[in-house]
C-alpha cells in the first residue's frame, strides 16, 4: 500500500512541491520513451510505406539489397536465445542469491557478492571475445561450426546472471528478520523457510530481476553477434547458427543505405513490439500474485 | 599565394556553415571532423595525429560508423570529410573521392588445412554449397565451414563481384562483421574458409596465429602483389568530400596522400598508393 | 539461523552450493583469462600515457579520463531522475493505477531496446538535433537514457520493500511526507538503490554500441565535456575487433576497466552506507 495516496491526511505545502517535482521527473522519463519510439518509427517509415508490413513476414528471405525483407527467422532467433538464457539464468541467479544470503559462510558471501558485482560490469565485447575464442571452438568440437544458438544462450546466461542475482539478493535482504525468527520458533528447516516464506515474500523483486534480465538478454548486441554465427535461418537444433534482430542491426547498419537502412530500423521496431507483448503477457499472468 | 589566399578566404566567408579554418596567416587552425568506415578510422586517426603535430592549432576528430555514414555525413555537412572503404558508386558521383591507401582481399583457411590452393570454380562451388566437404578439393574428410561477410559490407560486395555471385546464392555457416572476427573464427575452426583484408591476415600470421592465405587465380595474396596491382581482388580506401576541398580540408587530404604518411599506412597494414 | 540438525547435507544445500561453486568457477575462468593476458601489459606507464599506433602501443590515459567523465555525466543526470520517478511510482501511485502501469510497462520496453538503437537515437537527438556533436556530454546523456529502466525499477523495488509500518508510524507522529521520505524511506530503501546503482554503473561502463555514435572514437585527452572522447569499452572493442595485434592491450584495458568498476562500485556502496548511517542517527 502507499500511504502517500491516503486522502484522509491533508498534504502540507512542501509535500505538494515535492509531488510536482517528482511528477516532472516522471514526465521527463516518459518523454525519453516517447522520443525513442518516435525516432524508430520515423526512421522505419519510408520502407514501411513503400513495401508495407506484410513483406517483413512473407518474403522468402532476408536479402535487403536485392529487395527481400523477411525478418521472422531473426525474430525467432532473438526469442529463442533469450528464452534459453532466462531459463538457465533464473535458477542460477536466484540460487546464487540464496547461497549468498543464507548458506554461504560470511567471508565467502562477501567475496561472492563482489564477484557478481564485477560480472555485471564486464563489457559485452569481453564476454563475446571469450565466447568466440574459448566457447565456440569447444562447441565446434562437438558439432561444427560451433557458432550457434547454444553458444549464444551460454554467453547470455552469464551476462544476465548478475542482474537476476543482485536484484534477488536485494529483495532477500529486505525480508524482515521476524519472519525467520517466527519460522525458527516453529522448527521449520532452513530450506523450507526459504521456499515457503522468503520466496513468496520476495516475488515482486524476483519478477523485476527477471524482467530486467530478459530485457538485457533480448537487447544484447555485441556478444551475440560474435558467438551466434549470424546466419539468417530458423534454427532446427541448438547447434544451428542463428542471427538475432539486434545483431542484424549492428552487422548491417554501418553499410546500409536507403530502404536497407530503413528496414534495419524496422528490426528495432519489431523487437520493441515483441518486448511490449512479452511484458504485457508477463504482467497479465502475474498481476494478481506479484504486486501485493 | 596571396591571391590564392584571398580567394580561399572569400569562399570561406560565403560558406559560413563550415566551422573550420579562419586562417589569418598560413597557419591552419580549427577542427576537422572525419566520419565513416571503421576500417579506415585507425589509419585516419594516426594520420590525424601526425598532422596535428605539424599544425599544433588543428584538431582532427576521427569518428566511426561505417562507409554509408561517411557518405551521408560528408553529403549533409555533419562531417568535413567522409571515410569510405570502397570505390564510390554511380549514385555517389556528386562527391569527390581521394584514395589514401589500398587493401587486398584474400581467402584464408586454418594452418592445419592441407589444401594449399583452390581454383576460382572451387571457391564458387564451396560458397554456393555444391562442395561441402574438404575431401572434394583434396583435403581431409571434414565438412566445410563457410565464413561470409554481412550484407552491405564492401569486402562482401567486392568478393561477390569478383566471383560473379549473388549474396542469396551463398550458403554460409557463419556470417561475420569485422576482419578480426573472421580471423578469430578461422583460427578457432580448422575446417573454416573465409576472406579478409590481406594486410590484417599477414600481420596475424606474423603474430603466429594459425591461419594461412590462399593464392587467388594462381597469384599469391601478398601486399606486394596488391601494390603492383597484379592481385585481382583489392579496394581503395577513400576520403570523400562534398565539394572540391579548400583550405584545411585540402591540406589534410594532400597530407594523407603524400609519401610522408606511407610509413603509417604500412604500419596500419594497408598498402600505400604508388603514384 | 541454519543450525543443521542432521549430519547429512540436504539436497537443497547441495544444489545451492553446487550453483555457487560452478558460477564462481566459470567466472574465475573468464576473470583469470583477462588477468593472465592483461597483467603483463599493465604498468604505471600504461595508465599515464597516450595510445600510439592505433592503440597497439602506448597507454590509455585519455581514454580513462573520458570514461570517468562519461560515467559522471550519466550518473549526474540519471540518478536524481530515476530516484524521483521511483518515489512517484512506489509511494504516490498504487500498483493498480493506470498511470503507474503505463510508466512501468514503458520502462520494461525501454529496458529491452538494443543499445545500438540508443546509440543511433543519441546521435540523431543529442549530437545533431541539440547540436552537442560527438561529445562526452552526448555520450553521457545517451547512457543516462539507457540505464534509467534499471535504476528506476531497482529503486522502486527498494521502496516497495520498506514495511508499511514505517509509513503508518511516521504519519502517526505527524511527520510531513517530505520528511518521511527523506528521513525514513530513502535510507530504508538503500539496498534497492545500491543494487540499481551497481547494475547501472556496470551497464554504463561496459557499453560499446551506444557510445560509438555519441561520445565517439577520438583518443585525445578531452579538454571539455563538448570534446569527443573514446571510452574504455570502445577502445577494447576497437583493439580486439578492428586492429590486428591489439589483443594484448585489449586485455590490459579490460583489466583496467574491471579495476575501475571495483573502485566505483566500492565507492557507491560506501557512500550509500555512510549516508544511511547518518540518516538513521540524526
Amino acid at each position: 500500500m502507499t500511504l502517500f495516496n491516503n486522502k484522509n491526511l491533508s498534504p502540507s505545502q512542501s509535500d505538494l512541491v515535492l509531488l510536482w517535482i517528482l511528477r516532472g521527473f516522471a514526465l521527463l522519463t516518459g518523454i525519453i520513451v516517447v522520443l525513442i519510439t518516435a525516432f524508430l518509427l520515423l526512421e522505419a517509415l519510408p520502407v514501411l510505406q513503400q513495401v508495407g508490413w506484410l513483406r517483413f513476414v512473407s518474403d522468402p528471405s532476408w536479402h535487403p539489397v536485392q529487395g527481400f525483407y523477411n525478418l521472422m527467422p531473426m525474430l525467432w532467433g532473438s526469442l529463442l536465445v533469450t528464452l534459453g538464457a532466462v531459463i538457465l539464468a533464473a535458477p542460477l541467479g536466484i540460487g546464487s542469491a540464496i547461497f549468498c544470503q543464507y548458506y554461504a559462510p560470511p567471508f565467502f558471501s562477501g567475496f561472492y557478492r563482489q564477484l557478481i558485482n564485477l560480472l555485471a560490469g564486464i563489457p559485452s565485447v569481453v564476454y563475446g571475445f571469450w565466447g568466440l575464442v574459448v566457447l565456440v571452438p569447444l562447441i565446434g568440437k562437438l558439432q561444427p561450426p560451433g557458432t550457434s544458438l547454444l553458444a549464444g544462450i551460454a554467453i547470455l546466461t552469464l551476462m544476465i546472471l548478475p542482474t537476476i542475482a543482485l536484484t534477488a539478493e536485494a529483495s532477500f535482504s529486505e525480508v524482515p528478520t521476524e519472519y525467520f525468527q517466527g519460522a525458527a520458533a516453529l522448527g521449520i528447516s532452513r530450506w523450507a523457510t526459504i521456499r515457503s516464506v522468503v520466496l513468496p515474500a520476495t516475488k515482486s523483486g524476483l519478477f523485476t530481476g527477471l524482467i530486467l534480465g530478459t530485457g538485457r538478454a533480448i537487447g544484447e548486441t555485441m556478444a551475440v553477434l560474435m558467438v551466434c554465427g549470424n546466419v539468417v535461418q530458423t534454427p532446427t537444433s541448438i547447434f544451428d547458427p542463428i542471427r538475432t534482430l539486434t545483431a542484424n542491426i549492428a552487422l548491417e547498419m554501418a553499410y546500409a543505405t536507403g530502404n536497407h537502412r530503413s528496414a534495419l530500423f524496422v528490426s528495432g521496431l519489431l523487437l520493441m513490439v515483441a518486448i511490449a507483448i512479452l511484458v504485457a503477457v508477463a504482467e497479465g499472468m502475474s498481476r494478481r500474485n506479484i504486486y501485493g | 599565394m596571396a591571391i590564392a589566399l584571398t580567394i580561399g578566404l572569400g569562399i570561406q566567408a560565403c560558406n559560413q556553415s563550415s566551422p573550420i579554418d579562419n586562417q589569418t596567416s598560413d597557419r591552419f587552425q580549427g577542427r576537422l571532423v572525419l566520419t565513416g568506415s571503421s576500417t579506415v578510422a585507425p589509419l585516419a586517426a594516426e594520420i590525424g595525429k601526425r598532422f596535428e603535430s605539424e599544425h599544433p592549432d588543428v584538431r582532427v576528430d576521427v569518428q566511426t560508423g561505417g562507409s554509408s555514414r561517411g557518405i551521408a555525413d560528408a553529403r549533409n555537412g555533419v562531417a568535413d570529410i567522409g571515410m569510405v572503404s570502397r570505390s564510390l558508386k554511380e549514385e555517389e558521383a556528386d562527391l569527390q573521392s581521394f584514395a589514401i591507401a589500398s587493401d587486398g582481399i584474400g581467402m584464408i583457411v586454418h594452418q592445419e588445412n592441407p589444401v594449399n590452393s583452390l581454383s576460382n570454380q572451387a571457391i564458387i562451388d564451396i560458397y554456393t554449397g555444391k562442395i561441402n566437404n574438404w575431401q572434394q578439393v583434396g583435403g581431409k574428410n571434414a565438412p566445410i565451414t563457410v565464413v561470409n561477410k554481412a550484407e552491405g559490407r564492401s569486402t562482401l560486395e567486392l568478393f561477390l563481384d569478383y566471383f560473379k555471385l549473388e549474396n542469396s546464392q551463398v550458403k554460409s555457416s557463419v556470417v561475420i562483421g569485422d576482419n578480426q572476427q573472421g580471423i578469430k573464427t578461422v583460427e578457432g575452426n580448422p575446417n573454416a574458409i573465409g576472406y579478409v583484408s590481406i594486410g590484417t591476415a599477414e600481420f596475424s600470421i606474423n603474430d603466429s596465429i594459425p591461419i594461412k592465405l590462399l593464392p587467388l587465380n594462381g597469384i599469391a595474396a601478398t601486399s606486394e602483389n596488391v601494390q603492383n596491382e597484379t592481385f585481382p581482388l583489392s579496394r581503395p580506401l577513400n576520403l570523400v568530400t562534398k565539394t572540391q576541398p579548400q583550405g584545411l580540408d585540402k591540406a589534410f587530404i594532400e597530407f594523407a596522400q603524400s609519401p610522408q604518411v606511407h610509413d603509417i599506412v604500412q604500419q596500419q597494414e594497408f598498402v600505400p598508393i604508388s603514384k | 539461523m541454519g543450525e543443521k540438525s542432521k549430519n547429512q547435507i540436504s539436497l537443497p544445500t547441495f544444489i545451492v552450493w553446487a550453483i555457487a561453486l560452478s558460477v564462481t568457477a566459470v567466472f574465475c575462468w573468464i576473470l583469470g583469462d583477462i588477468l593472465w593476458h592483461g597483467v603483463g601489459q599493465l604498468s604505471w606507464e600504461f595508465l599515464t600515457t597516450e595510445p600510439r599506433n592505433a592503440g597497439r602501443e602506448g597507454g590509455i590515459a585519455p581514454i580513462l579520463i573520458s570514461t570517468c567523465l562519461i560515467l559522471a555525466v550519466c550518473l549526474a543526470v540519471s540518478l536524481p531522475l530515476s530516484v524521483g520517478t521511483a518515489v512517484l511510482l512506489a509511494e504516490f501511485t498504487t500498483t493498480e493505477s493506470r498511470f503507474g502501469r503505463l510508466v512501468r510497462r514503458s520502462l520494461d520496453v525501454l529496458a529491452g531496446v538494443p543499445s545500438i538503437v540508443f546509440g543511433l537515437f543519441g546521435n540523431a537527438f543529442f549530437s545533431i538535433k541539440l547540436g552537442l556533436g560527438f561529445s562526452i556530454l552526448s555520450g553521457g546523456l545517451t547512457l543516462a537514457c539507457m540505464v534509467l529502466p534499471i535504476l528506476i525499477r531497482s529503486a522502486e523495488e527498494g521502496f516497495r520493500a520498506v514495511p508499511t509500518e514505517y509509513r503508518l508510524g511516521a504519519a502517526a507522529l505527524g511527520l510531513s511526507r517530505t520528511t518521511t521520505l527523506w528521513k525514513l524511506l530513502l535510507p530504508a530503501a538503500t539496498p534497492g538503490l545500491v543494487v540499481g546503482l551497481v547494475l547501472g554503473i556496470g551497464r554504463a561502463i561496459a557499453e560499446t554500441a551506444a557510445l560509438i555514435f555519441t561520445s565517439g572514437y577520438v583518443d585525445r585527452m578531452p579538454e571539455s565535456l563538448l570534446d569527443s572522447g573514446r571510452s574504455l569499452s570502445i577502445h577494447i572493442f576497437d583493439l580486439s575487433m578492428n586492429v590486428a595485434g591489439g589483443d594484448a592491450n585489449a586485455y590490459a584495458s579490460a583489466l583496467v576497466l574491471l579495476i575501475l568498476l571495483l573502485l566505483v562500485n566500492g565507492m557507491a556502496t560506501w557512500i550509500a552506507q555512510f549516508w544511511l548511517a547518518r540518516r538513521i542517527k540524526s
